[in-house]
């Protein structure tokens, strides 16, 4: 076996710092991205925790922070969403391995623009020191949620961390919009102009694929996200009032702001929210078809269908934004249209349920632990996607909006699903970015605690939304009704702890593999896809000088009469290939 | 490790199904005219789609399982004839639902509150609903938060004093309303967005600073319900409580002459 290659043995002597740190090698900036995240998600976990331990006990004594004030449960609330939403889902799926293995697949030995590459990730690194800062300030943070609906988050007075704490808050979202726009045109333009000789769009792994669509949709999504929070700022800080209605008085405080319309922040931050979701799940849609074929041994099911299937749902996404507003005072026509084309957008994501199944069906399949996390992403898309159709319908979803029912939806479709991914691709593709392999025995137990940890923690929460419990309420003394609700919630609480504690497993999985798991194979899963031309871990050359010719689709596994069960896609073409498409 | 994944799905499968069927929490008895029909689609919803949950994880398990039986993976790229028949199948089933669904949403919100409906201004403040009755003139006053608003002084509202007709308006922190009769409720905001959800009536709908939100329900049984605030309005949103008081038309009009 190959000891593992360190980066040093680049053949271009630079300083450290242009080495590890600031560096424009792709493959650098991938992992910085991939670390950002980790720190992210254990902060964002701990945060979760704090508030499900709030819930159930309220005045329990918490270690260095003693007991949570209702402020600081919303504090907490705020920053577990956008830590999530931004720096874990929307950060490592697409950032971080996209960063890494995007140029890799498509053959290409960096992004097309790696300063801007490197720019990108600095920005999101300052982005995210400015949202935790918030936590440091008087007042606290924003007790306003991710979504920051205004008045709410317009007037300082309307609560503890409305003034600094929530103008850090729009500062750090709009430098993350910045970087991820940055980002995304990197993507696009790599997928476009820096494709190896061969590499036609339709012989892209999924992967690639599902990186383009989403950068596609980053670049239009969080420009508009862009333009709502600077326009939120200066209704905060210069006196304009887009958002802001006249005759406010908050707090015992008349506001002087006078025309500015709130609904207008909700449909600007959804017209972005929306796309948002997919953002944080099509990279995890397109990693679990690519995984579903490399460990069943057997092409995707569906390639082209899956294709399109991925530009439906980003085309539509941008057309569904106005259901989350079916409460909001929107005018009730406006509900027939976003119903719709609601329910239109489950029909691609349905289609691809269904190659996945078939994708697997009849396969001899490898049971990895990155096979399993996939199959885990599918039993919770399965799950998590079935309650949109019914959220979709604004009648239903008016008496459950802003419910734990709509907590355990996104849950299971954003989050645990896209973790799933997140996980499933750091198995797979760990050894190519740490030349080492993880450990399968922990990173099966691993998937065990997560699997049903994800669905003894959510699935109760449907419950507690038909109930009527309502979402982002910090105690639940409050009502007669909630507090009836109290037993289940501590049973959340219990699975919550103890799925969090199972992730200790992968984090030493993950710290102890990094420095001490076997050297890895240069294709240690007997993948198709370009990438594993190269030794583990991939040389900071890249391809080098040489560029590599693409002869085969990426999903050409157990074609009849062949003696190796994949065939490369640089494999010369030698001969007359029926499958060569 | 097939049969392993495949037995822990059908646990996970299992567990659900049960928690569904046996419910220990559900909807409050549903006291509006239109819960009725707000159930029933639920109902529909719950059986459609936990079917198709319960079909979904079973083919995943089984194909997950079939697996043990083959010695080499089978070459197959896909089926446009298969690819077609799903792709309309879900579609149909998708859009009967969502078309029974509209239908629904039309009976709630496109139809006009009677001619004899009583009026209700609800307004959500951090945190506290009130409920504005216009009196025996039928007129609510002007109001003017930012000149006259003061809780203490008994006035939340800002109620214009100058205005003779909000002299007799009555401003309660319960709602109180007759049954079997519409109530016409304009929802507004003093500070912040607050959503007014009383889930006995399967009832919500948010108010919103700078708007007037018209729109309306229809109690259909006599006792108390819970309010609740659904939309996250600051630190003391989770204790945003009031009640809602279904009384007999009777006990309506003496509890307005009291007022």
């Amino acid at each position: 076996m190959p000891d593992p290659a360190p980066i040093s043995a680049a053949p271009v002597t630079r300083s450290f710092l242009r080495r590890y740190v600031f560096s424009t090698d792709h493959k650098v900036i991938g992992r910085q991205y991939f670390f950002l995240s980790l720190a992210a998600v254990l902060v964002g976990s701990l945060l979760s925790l704090l508030m499900r331990i709030h819930l159930v006990w309220p005045h329990a004594a918490i270690p260095f922070l003693g007991e949570i004030k209702p402020e600081n449960y919303l504090g907490f609330l705020t920053m577990h969403g956008t830590l999530m939403v931004f720096f874990v889902l929307s950060t490592v799926p697409q950032n971080g391995f996209g960063t890494f293995f995007l140029p890799l697949q498509l053959g290409t030995s960096d992004m097309a623009f790696p300063p801007l590459n490197m720019v990108g990730f600095w920005v999101s690194l300052v982005s995210f020191l400015v949202l935790l800062a918030a936590f440091f300030v008087p007042g606290g943070a924003s007790v306003a949620g991710w979504t920051q609906y205004v008045p709410l988050s317009a007037v300082p007075a309307a609560g503890p961390g409305e003034g600094l704490g929530t103008d850090l808050w729009l500062v750090s979202i709009g430098l993350f919009c910045l970087a991820s726009v940055i980002s995304a045109i990197n993507f696009v333009t790599t997928t476009l102009k820096q494709r190896a000789t061969g590499m036609d769009l339709m012989r892209m792994p999924l992967t690639c694929w599902a990186w383009f669509v989403t950068a596609i949709l980053s670049l239009l999504a969080f420009s508009v996200l862009t333009a709502a929070v600077i326009m939120l700022l200066m209704d905060r800080n210069a006196g304009t009032s887009f958002f802001v209605p006249g005759g406010l008085m908050v707090n015992g405080h008349a506001v002087d702001h006078a025309g500015g319309s709130a609904l207008l922040w909700q449909h600007l931050f959804w017209f972005f929210g929306h796309p948002e979701v997919y953002i944080a799940v099509l990279p995890g849609m397109g990693l679990t078809s690519h995984l579903l074929s490399v460990f069943s041994r057997k092409p995707v099911f569906g390639y082209k269908a899956m294709v399109w299937a991925t530009i439906a749902i980003g085309a539509l996404g941008f057309m569904v934004w106005g259901h989350h507003m079916f409460a909001s005072g929107m005018d009730p026509y406006a509900g027939f249209a976003f119903s719709t084309l609601t329910t239109a957008i489950a029909v691609p994501s349905a289609i691809k349920t269904f190659n996945w199944v078939a994708t697997l069906y009849g396969g001899r399949i490898r049971f990895a632990t990155p096979l399993l996390f996939s199959a885990g992403f599918v039993s919770l898309f399965i799950t998590g996607g079935l309650t949109g159709p019914l959220l979709a319908q604004p009648a239903l979803d008016v008496y459950l909006h802003d419910t734990y029912f709509v907590v355990a939806h996104f849950h299971l479709i954003m989050a645990m699903a896209g973790l799933f991914a997140v996980f499933a691709a750091t198995y797979f593709w760990f050894p190519k970015m740490f030349g080492r392999m993880m450990n399968e025995r922990l990173g099966r137990l691993h998937f065990w605690i997560t699997l049903f940890g994800s669905y003894a923690i959510f699935m109760p929460m449907h419950l507690l939304g038909v109930a009527g419990h309502p979402r982002r309420y910090s105690e639940l003394t409050g009502l007669q009704y909630v507090a009836a609700m109290a037993p289940l919630q501590r049973f959340i609480t219990l699975a919550a702890i103890a799925t969090i504690a199972g992730q200790i497993i992968f984090l030493v999985n993950l710290f102890w593999s990094m420095f001490k798991g076997p050297a890895a194979e240069a294709n240690p899963w007997e993948c198709t896809t370009l990438e594993w031309t190269l030794p583990s871990p991939a040389p900071s050359k890249g391809f080098g000088d040489h560029e590599p010719i693409v002869a085969h689709g990426p999903y050409e596994y157990s074609i009849p009469g062949e003696d190796k069960d994949f065939l490369m896609q640089d494999s010369p073409a030698t001969r007359d290939n029926r499958n060569a498409s | 490790m097939a049969v392993a994944l495949v037995l822990a799905l059908l646990l996970i499968v299992l567990a659900c199904v049960w928690l569904f069927v046996a419910h220990p929490w559900w909807f409050p008895v549903g006291v509006s005219a239109q819960s009725a029909a707000l159930d029933h689609q639920f109902t529909i919803a719950l059986w459609l789609l936990g079917a198709l949950f319960v079909v979904g994880q079973i083919v995943l398990a089984v194909s997950l399982l079939r697996s043990r039986r083959k010695q080499q993976s089978g070459y197959s790229r896909g089926d446009w004839r298969l690819e077609i028949a799903w792709t309309l199948a879900i579609t149909a089933i998708f859009f009967w639902f969502n078309i029974s669904g509209d239908r629904l949403w039309s009976s709630m919100k496109l139809q006009a509150s009677d001619a004899n409906a009583v009026q209700v201004e609800v307004t959500g403040a951090q945190f506290q609903w009130y409920f504005r009755y216009p009196g025996p003139d039928g007129k609510l006053g002007r109001t003017n938060a930012q000149k006259f608003a003061k809780a203490e002084e008994g006035n939340p509202l800002g109620l214009d004093p100058s205005d003779p007709a909000g002299v007799d308006d009555i401003v309660s922190t319960s709602m109180v309303v007759p049954v079997g009769h519409d109530v016409d409720l304009n929802l507004r905001a003093l500070d912040v967005i607050h959503s007014l959800f009383i889930p006995a009536m399967r009832f919500k709908q948010d108010t919103v600073p700078g708007m007037d939100i018209h729109t309306h329900f229809r109690p259909v049984r006599i006792g108390n319900y819970e309010i609740a605030c659904a939309e996250l309005c600051g630190t003391g949103h989770y204790r945003m409580r009031a009640v809602v008081r279904v009384v007999s038309e009777e006990e309506f009009h003496a509890w307005l002459l009291k007022k």
